[in-house]
């Protein structure tokens, strides 16, 4: 990265909380607004954001969602605990899901996360060993 | 307008439209019933509502859970229907009143409400423009 980010903060997710799901998004986004970042960009940032604070809460023990700010780009990344994946390949097609009933009751689990990160982002890198834990690096430029 | 009678491309509907086009029961509204809404959404599958709507569109929904709100609130969905009359849980209408969604409930099925907010011109996701992104502080 360019720049020293203007802004970064660092926030903890809870795995298999699901009551507090997407908080850590809607923070994301209340300070994407307050630092008057287009409206655009915005939506774009916290569908990505909210796919994978969802996967940390579905298939981790926790995670920490890391947001970075600098004055040409924002970047998501997260780190988690847990069960990891092992086909990033095969996880990256759209409609591959391993997703439990239960994320399939709460209207997830149709194997569009990553993809949806992917298409929302510039930038979109994912590293993980299998039961150890996942990381995402997201990109998502300003202009 | 007749009955049967396709008006497809009206730019905007306000809510109050909505209400009375399927016939629905207000839960919450944050302010009247005068916003409009661009175009909707008939769905229950949130990864779909976040990859396919657009801004400013109305969620017509039989999923009753909180992430029906949080989804609405990371896609800029504009206002809730829940359809079926299915009511939502309590935890899920409360959070829809802090972030201050409008929420409707509606005894028809999916089928019927997207069928006659279609008929009465509303486009779908695929249809219609990108809306205007105004800042609405949620």
């Amino acid at each position: 990265m360019g720049a020293e980010p203007c802004f970064q903060e660092a926030f903890s997710i809870s795995g298999g909380d699901f009551t507090n799901a997407g908080e850590v998004s809607s923070r994301v986004k209340k300070i994407l607004q307050e630092l008057g970042v287009d409206n655009k960009i915005i939506r774009r940032v916290t569908i990505a954001t909210y796919e994978a604070e969802m996967n940390v809460v579905w298939y981790a023990r926790k995670g920490t969602l890391t947001l970075s700010v600098t004055p040409d780009l924002l970047r998501i990344s997260v780190q988690d605990e847990g069960e990891g994946i092992a086909d990033i390949e095969l996880a990256m097609r759209e409609g591959y899901s391993t997703a439990s009933p239960e994320i399939r009751e709460m209207g997830f689990g149709a194997g569009m996360g990553l993809p949806n990160i992917k298409k929302n982002s510039d930038e979109f890198h994912v590293s993980s060993v299998v039961g150890q834990g996942t990381n995402l690096d997201i990109v998502i430029r300003r202009q | 307008m007749n009955e049967g009678q396709v008006r497809i491309g009206v730019i905007g509907m306000t809510l109050e439209e909505v209400k009375e086009i399927l016939n629905a029961q207000v839960i919450f509204a944050p302010q009247d019933l005068k916003m409009e809404v661009k175009m909707a959404c008939g769905c229950d599958l949130m990864s779909d509502v976040l990859a396919f709507t657009k801004e400013d569109s109305l969620l017509l929904t039989g999923l009753t859970n909180l992430q029906v709100v949080r989804t609405a609130e990371m896609a800029n969905i504009k206002a809730l229907v829940f359809v079926r009359g299915k009511e939502p849980d309590r935890e899920t209408i409360a959070l829809a009143m802090e972030k201050k969604f409008p929420v409707m409930l509606t005894d028809l099925p999916m089928y019927e409400a997207c069928g006659r907010l279609y008929q009465h011109g509303l486009p779908g996701c695929s249809e219609a423009e990108e809306g205007s992104s105004l800042a609405d502080g949620r």
